[in-house]
């Protein structure tokens, strides 16, 4: 996986509660079985007309906001289906931040595996940072030392789980990881559950 | 004297997730052992190319199971698949079975099936076990009081190699539902009742346990349906502690254990439960005696209620977030405020899906459209959930009911719940729908969804409106 570290870019402002993962990127979509490219689907919905043409208030068609790095979205962003075409779909955008109130789990949890952030923040920095996206100022997302900040203003630290963060400053592959670290307690572990409970090794 | 120490009583979540961590990390995740894990057509194959990109191999073989639903066709199953992108799909789930050495059920095969329909059915979900497919409707698997949630392609992969994945503990949300449900009110009025008491957001980081009188009386399939729909409420893990129902359903069960394996396993089965005194993070009354059958009228699922109210006035929201909320679904919708929801026309209906594609589900809409005719303004199709649920509303007469009413019969699959196959809505068309989602889009692109039972999509589909099943007992 890519590392994450720091970062610094426009934040496209997406206050709207609940914009789920059918919105991110719509079922129809779900047919194609690469992960790359999958971009020019993402909310194609929202950015573009019946006839195909760019729905032009829409926030990624304006000029100030497109190729932006980080979304400032709202509540509940990511609710809804567990395909990860979803945040495939906005890396392949450019997104490698996202700042909200709250996250749909699924959503969030496969943002870490494709080096994106997602920062969870009270409702109060979150509106500080969703004035200055509209404005179009930068910010710098800094993992870090765990801050976000932009000019003139104090720095707002998030929490983030330490694991977390390092998979994504190390570029980890937990697969490996786990295959190499955890193999044997893995082993011991199957071995305990199929003495006390046999009848899930049946088949095996 | 001494007291002899006892341990704190716990909830059945913190049982299932305690006897299956492998180890606990310094940072509060710990690495969950996974038992099974059912996979379709749509999120594995990005998992199975990982797979091979690596060069490994598939830890448990016989812990996994292969189905496709999402992107098959509900007619005309005896021809190739239409559409050039899902029959490659289809075909490549095959593939990457075989290759891999897994089992995959056909689409030929009479045992084919939505995921969350089959794993029951087929006895892969039981009881005590963590159980994840890349789908957010896993939660329906809790029913059994199996910790089952869904995951992403990625985690699909990791539970492939390893069999585990790195989780971390979720808070536990009791919902605790006293009283007699009323006739026409079903578990699908109760769980969107839930989710509307609870918002879109109101569980997420929480594991739900459903508990109280109304929820030992349900059956199986009403369970199902509850914790199909917890994901609608933010929360992975839906539960109901297993007894004398959920054994009785199991049991002869082609992948159920046998004999002494049985005996042993349900011995194990019923230390399964909350303890008493064990401490929720969070508690939610409901009371099934009060409960009006339900109707969403937006584009979220908490966005419901009694299918005799109104559509909610912005006007009247708390919060400016809220106004703006409700503005955008009654838009999208085509709803003024204050519209009463039997008064809302419907085009389509649509009756089946993971939440509502049970035999028992059927049983409910054709009680209500036997010797009845749905309104000419309105087209519909009733999908059973699996080719044993298609074959078992035939043997009593089930399917005969729907089609003299006047709505088409089906195959199984997802279907119109996820609008990937040809069933699909047209803009601005409007469906009662027994599925689980009403968002933008999901039923087709400009399509608007009034989700409710099936009972309710019955009787809404005869009177060509939203309409409360109450008037057509």
């Amino acid at each position: 996986m890519d590392r994450f570290e720091r970062l610094i870019s426009r934040a496209a402002p997406m206050p709207a509660a609940d914009i789920d993962t059918d919105i991110i990127f719509p079922a129809r979509f779900l047919l194609i079985t690469e992960k790359t490219g999958l971009g020019r689907y993402a909310f194609y919905d929202w950015r573009y007309g019946p006839e195909g043409s760019a729905t032009p208030d829409f926030i990624l068609n304006t000029p100030a906001y497109s190729g932006a790095k980080i979304l400032v979205c709202g509540d509940n962003f990511g609710c809804g289906s567990s395909r990860e075409q979803a945040p495939w779909a906005l890396h392949d955008l450019g997104v490698r931040c996202l700042i909200s109130t709250s996250f749909g789990e699924i959503f969030r949890a496969n943002c870490f595996k494709n080096a994106m952030l997602p920062i969870v923040l009270p409702p109060e920095p979150w509106t500080e940072l969703l004035r200055r996206a509209a404005e179009g100022r930068e910010l710098e997302v800094d993992l870090t030392t765990c801050t976000i900040s932009g000019a003139d203003m104090t720095p707002i630290v998030f929490d983030i789980d330490p694991s977390r963060r390092e998979a994504l400053l190390e570029g980890w592959d937990e697969i490996a990881i786990a295959l190499r670290k955890d193999a044997d307690a893995i082993a011991a572990f199957e071995q305990r559950q199929r003495s006390s409970q046999p009848w899930l090794y049946e088949r095996d | 004297m001494d007291q002899i120490p006892r341990p704190l009583p716990r909830t059945l979540y913190d049982k299932l997730w305690a006897s299956h961590v492998v180890r606990d990390y310094d940072d509060g995740q710990s690495l969950l052992y996974i038992d099974r894990q059912l996979l379709h057509e749509v999120s594995s194959p990005q998992a199975f190319e990982g797979m091979r990109a690596n060069g490994r191999a598939v830890r448990r073989p016989a812990a996994q199971l292969a189905v496709a639903d999402h992107a098959v066709p509900t007619h005309n199953r005896d021809r190739p698949i239409a559409d050039p992108l899902a029959r490659k799909q289809v075909a490549l789930l095959a593939s990457n079975t075989a290759e891999f050495g897994l089992r995959n059920i056909a689409l030929t095969d009479a045992e084919q099936g939505i995921v969350h329909v089959i794993g029951p059915e087929l006895g892969f979900t039981q009881p005590g076990m963590t159980l994840v497919c890349g789908d957010s409707h896993t939660s329906t698997h809790g029913a059994f009081g199996a910790l089952a949630f869904g995951i992403g392609s990625s985690e699909c992969e990791m539970v492939l190699a390893t069999q585990t994945l790195r989780q971390r503990r979720a808070k536990n949300l009791n919902v605790r539902i006293e009283g007699d449900l009323g006739p026409g009110v079903g578990a699908k009025d109760l769980i969107l009742a839930v989710v509307g008491a609870l918002g879109s957001a109101g569980a997420t980081g929480f594991a739900i346990e459903y508990s109280g009188s109304t929820v030992r009386g349900l059956s199986m399939e009403a369970r199902l349906t509850l914790c199909n729909m917890s994901i609608e409420a933010g929360a992975r893990t839906g539960l109901v502690a297993p007894d004398e129902t959920t054994f009785a359903y199991l049991q002869g069960r082609p992948l159920a254990p046998k004999a002494d394996m049985w005996e042993q396993a349900v011995a194990y089965w019923r230390s399964l439960s909350s303890d008493e005194g064990a401490a929720f993070d969070h508690i939610v009354q409901i009371d099934a005696d009060a409960l009006a059958p339900q109707a969403t009228w937006g584009t979220s699922p908490d966005q419901s209620g009694a299918v005799t109210g109104e559509t909610p006035d912005p006007a009247s929201a708390t919060s400016e977030a809220a106004r703006r909320r409700i503005e955008r679904a009654l838009d999208y919708m085509g709803l003024a405020p204050k519209t009463p929801l039997r008064d809302v026309a419907i085009d389509r209906v649509f009756i089946g899906s993971c939440t509502n594609g049970r035999i028992e589900d059927l049983r409910s809409a054709a009680a209500v459209l036997k010797g009845r005719k749905i309104a000419p303004s309105v087209s519909g199709i009733v999908v059973p959930g699996s080719g044993a649920v298609k074959r078992q509303a035939e043997t009593e007469g089930l399917d005969a009911i729907f089609k003299e009413a006047g709505l088409e019969w089906r195959d199984a699959g997802c279907s119109l719940c996820v609008a990937m196959n040809d069933d699909r809505l047209a803009p601005g068309q409007r469906c009662a729908s027994t599925s689980n989602r009403n968002f933008e889009g999901r039923q087709g692109q400009g399509a608007r969804t009034h989700l409710m039972s099936p009972a309710s999509a019955a009787a809404s589909a005869v009177a060509g409106r939203i309409a409360d099943v109450r008037d057509y007992l």
